[in-house]
Order: C-alpha cells, then structure tokens, then sequence
C-alpha cells in the first residue's frame, strides 16, 4: 500500500507536534486572555491564551481537542509566534492564510513548522482545520489590546 | 436484487476518485439520484416549466397536474389517508419547524412538557428548545441505554400527564437505532399528548405506513431517497393540520385577500406558502416510482445484508469502537483508537471512500457517547458487499499509515 499521497499532507513534523505538542496548556497570568473557537462542523476546539508585554507576545499557550491538523498547526503557532510583536503576529497570521489556501505569501516572515502545513491547500475540506488556532490568536489578540487599553 | 444494473442508472457511481473508483458511503448525509429522477427535472425545465394553480394555460396545467399526481405518490408510498395530509415543504427540518412553530407555538404554555429522545438531530432538538423557551414548556428526555436504544418502560415513566408532544426519530442518524415509534406513539396518545416522528432516516429504507404507527405529524426529505434536495414533506392527521395557522402567508396559500383581512385555501395548500419547489416535488414523484419498482422490502434487505455485515468487519478490527446497538439500520459509526475522525476520513478519502466524520448534527448525543464526533459510513440499496470489504480495508490502511507516524 502506497501513503505517498498522505504523506505530503501528514509531514512527519505535523505528526511529531501532534504526538508532541509543544506550549500546551493555559497561562494562569491574571494579565493573559484565554479565547475559545470551535469549527461548528466538525466539532474542534481550541482554546489559546496569551500574554501581552510591551507590544509584544510575551507567553502563549494552548489546549484543545481535534483532528491531527488542527491540534499540530496550533503546536506551531505558539512556536511561530512566542516574542513577536502584536503587529508582526497578525502579518503572520494573513501568511498562513494565504499559505495554507496556495495562494503567494511573503517568504521573509518565519512560519517555522507550520510551513509544513502547506501540503493543506491541496485538501480545501481541512484548511479551516489549519486556520482555526490562528483565527483563536486573531481574536485573543484584539481582546487583550482591548483590555490594556481599558486598564487605567 | 441485481446492485450492478441497479448501479448503471446513478451515473454519478460511475467515476474515479483520487484515482480510485468512488465508494460512495455517506447516504445518511444525502443519496444520489438516478437518471430517471435527473430526466425528470430535466424535462420540466425543458418542456412544461410553469407555474402551479395560477395560470389557464396548457403548460400550467400539465405542470399543476404533474406537482398534484407527484403529492398522490407519496400519500400511496406512506399509506397517508388523503392527499390533504401531504404538505409540500423544503425538508424534514422546514417540516419539524413546522409543526414547533404552528402547533406547539399555539397550544403549550407554562406546566406543559415536550419530551424527546437524546439521539435527535439537532432539526428535531432546537425548534423544541425555541418552543420551550417561548411557552414556558418544559422540554423532557428519555433516557438511553447504554447500546444507544430506548426502554419503553422508561418511555412509560417520561411522559406524564403534562406532556403535550412526544417527538423521536424513527432511526437515529448517528447510531442506526430503530426506535419503537408505534408503541412510543400509543403510550403518547395514553396520555394526551400527540407523537410526532422524524422520518429523514427511515423513509428512504424501509416501508412506511403512518396510520399503522399512528403517529400525528411525520416529516422527510426528499434529497435522502434519491430525490432532489429542497423539497420534502410533512405528513399530518387531517384534524390536526387543518386547525393549525399557516407558519407562512402569501400567494398559492389564501382563499379570498381583502384590504384587512384574508381566509386561507383549503388542506393542503393553507400550509405551501410561494410558489413551490414544482421540479422537486415531480421529481421525488419520480424517486418514489423508481424506489418503488424496486420494492421497499427488498431494499431494506440488501441494506441489512450490508449492515451487518459492515457491522461484523468493522468489529473486528483491533483498535475499532463501533456505537450502537447489533441492530441496526443502514449505517456504522465508528472511531479508530488514537486517530481522529477527520484524520480517518481524509486517508478513505484518498482512496476514492467518502464517509462523514463529525458530530453529525447530534451534539448532545456525542457528549452522551462520550466522543466528540466519529466516522460514519452509511448505505443504500446501490452500495455492494464489494465496497464494504473496500471500506474496511480502507480503515485497516488508515490505521496502518497513522500507526506508522505515531
């Protein structure tokens, strides 16, 4: 039986951050946000807390439950994204859109291991499996500034 | 029962998928249609496209008579009383909402109870909680045995005295569970209340005869029995339907329309609202034809052959969790130790097997079976013993690959 087909969409890397998360788990700073997405339509769950320091991601953690793509491209995420500032993140963010859609993306910003997850494009059923970590970070982004910016 | 001659009249079978030949194993989902179905939308748009009791012209009225001759096979193929009991509507989910919205809207209030089953689909589970929550109803559910099936002496003990509706499905769309509907329905009516099943699973495969179960409100769809999507159907018992007000108003549905004021057509049009989905209703006219020149007994047959045997392989196989009980109707859901069911269906679909993985629309059932989703593969009388040997060595290859990267 020949998995070359699956392969290129399960690397051996997505795997290893599958069987290995990395970051996994809540920050119980009481200056993190914790958000919550679900994919309606299959039932995944993601669950990211974050840390803003100075403008940028200071810590950032996650836990969830899910399929193999959606819990490994959340592993990277934290890897990818761990000291960026708040505004690199949501470049970032857009590029793994784009990667994982095949469509250009801009080589000079870092994805990291979540490059892997190119193969993606190939399946359009599983790219909202890849994008909902990053869709969690967009929103945890935008509630912690919204908290700072509320803080005297 | 010849499955490769069966076969020849669905040509959307006959391709390859991902270089494999498509295995088509998500029935429960939606089926596909035979050729004779497509002719017939095909002939309509084509040929009498126009629209039904309005107009005195030709086209009209070989239109309306083929939409009215369509409603006439499905109240043979239910064994419904009179054709005023078929309500055209655009699914069992526009049918169960129906029935929410018109009858439990109007006559529940506070101390009144629902009781339904934990293994509905959400079409069957949400217009209850909307009705409970705007009446003050409470909304009630038997409990399910651990193998996913119902005890009629805890059927006994739900519904009370309160209770004005009992709604279940008729075979569970996650667990293949037949439900016991006709006992269930004569404890209901014991106590007052009406019984109102979800047939979307069971019309398709099985006869149905809804005076023998004496349920009060029966909905299907279209789309699951080789018919087109959009169109579907709600049975009800003549008294019923006819003192429930319209959910919808407007054309096709009124009888004489003054400045203030309007009356509505006479059963079954007060309740088909707009111009109706007239090439879906001739067309599952069609399906029922074709479904019934095969017969529903044989049909049902083949589909337990399948079952079971699907049901035994699956088993089988070390590291495979099978829900439901040994008896069953068309479909296995199931999941793989340590490999989730998004993962399961991408690698079957890599060779050519479409399965659902998912909550399949059945949130409070997977938090009962204590999963978040799992793969499904459902069947139909077009599906061969071939495919489901091909499906369970797909799982085995699955397993193999993910079992391999781990």
């Amino acid at each position: 039986m020949s998995f070359n087909n699956l392969d290129q969409l399960y690397r051996s890397v997505i795997m290893d951050h599958y069987k290995s998360p990395r970051n996994h788990g809540t920050l119980d700073d009481p200056e993190s946000v914790t958000v919550s997405m679900n994919n309606p339509s299959c039932g995944d769950k993601i669950h990211v807390s974050l840390k803003i320091e100075d403008g940028k991601i200071a810590a950032v953690k996650y836990e969830g439950s899910g399929c193999a793509i959606s819990q490994s491209s959340a592993s990277m995420m934290t890897e990818a994204i761990k000291g960026l500032s708040v505004e690199q993140a949501h470049e970032l963010i857009y590029d793994f859109s784009e990667l994982v859609q095949g469509r250009e993306h801009e080589d000079d910003l870092d994805l990291g291991d979540a490059e892997a997850l190119q193969g993606v494009a190939q399946y359009p059923a599983r790219i909202k499996c890849a994008t909902l970590p990053w869709k969690a970070l967009e929103k945890g982004l935008r509630e912690a500034i919204e908290e700072q910016k509320e803080k005297p | 029962m010849d499955i490769q001659a069966i076969r020849a009249d669905f040509p959307i079978l006959n391709q390859q998928v991902n270089g494999h030949p498509l295995v088509y194993l998500d029935n429960a989902a939606t089926s596909q249609k035979p050729k004779a179905v497509i002719d017939t939308l095909v002939d309509y748009y084509n040929n009498y496209n126009s629209n039904v009791h309005r107009g005195v012209h030709t086209l009209g009225t070989v239109a309306t008579n083929r939409y009215e001759e369509a409603r006439e096979k499905i109240r043979h193929f239910i064994h419904a009383k009179s054709t005023k009991e078929i309500i055209y509507t655009r699914g069992t989910t526009d049918s169960l909402n129906m029935i929410a919205y018109s009858y439990g809207r109007a006559r529940l209030g506070q101390g009144d109870e629902i009781v339904i089953s934990p293994m509905e689909h959400h079409a069957n589970l949400i217009p209850w909680q909307q009705v409970a929550q705007a009446t003050g109803a409470t909304l009630k559910y038997f409990p399910m045995q651990p193998d996913g099936t119902l005890d009629l002496d805890d059927v006994q003990k739900t519904i009370t005295d309160r209770t004005k509706i009992v709604s279940c499905t008729h075979v569970s769309n996650v667990l293949g569970t037949v439900n016991p509907v006709k006992a269930i329905a004569k404890i209901a009516h014991d106590k007052g209340a009406i019984m109102v099943v979800d047939g979307a699973q069971s019309t398709p495969h099985q006869p149905i005869d809804v005076q023998d179960l004496d349920c009060d409100f029966f909905a299907f769809s279209s789309h699951k029995m080789i018919g087109p999507t959009g169109i579907g159907v709600l049975y009800g018992k003549e008294a019923l339907l006819e003192a429930m007000e319209p959910m919808e108003t407007g054309g096709e549905m009124i009888d004489e329309v003054g400045l203030f004021h309007a009356t509505w057509a006479d059963l079954p049009w007060k309740l088909e609202a707009g111009t109706p989905h007239i090439a879906g209703a001739i067309g599952l006219g069609a399906a029922i034809d074709y479904l019934s020149a095969i017969g529903m007994e044989a049909i049902h047959e083949q589909e337990k052959k399948l079952s079971d045997a699907a049901y035994k392989m699956l088993s089988e196989i070390k590291g495979v969790t099978v829900y439901g009980p040994a008896a069953r109707a068309g479909l296995v859901s199931f999941n793989i130790d340590g490999i989730h069911p998004h993962d399961v269906s991408t690698a079957l679909d890599m060779e050519g097997i479409a399965v659902r993985a998912g909550h399949h629309c059945a949130q409070p059932l997977m938090k009962q079976l204590a999963c978040e989703s799992t793969v499904r593969a459902s069947f139909y009388f077009y599906n061969s013993m071939e495919e489901i040997e091909y499906l369970a060595n797909g799982i085995k290859h699955a397993k193999e690959f993910f079992g391999h990267v781990f």
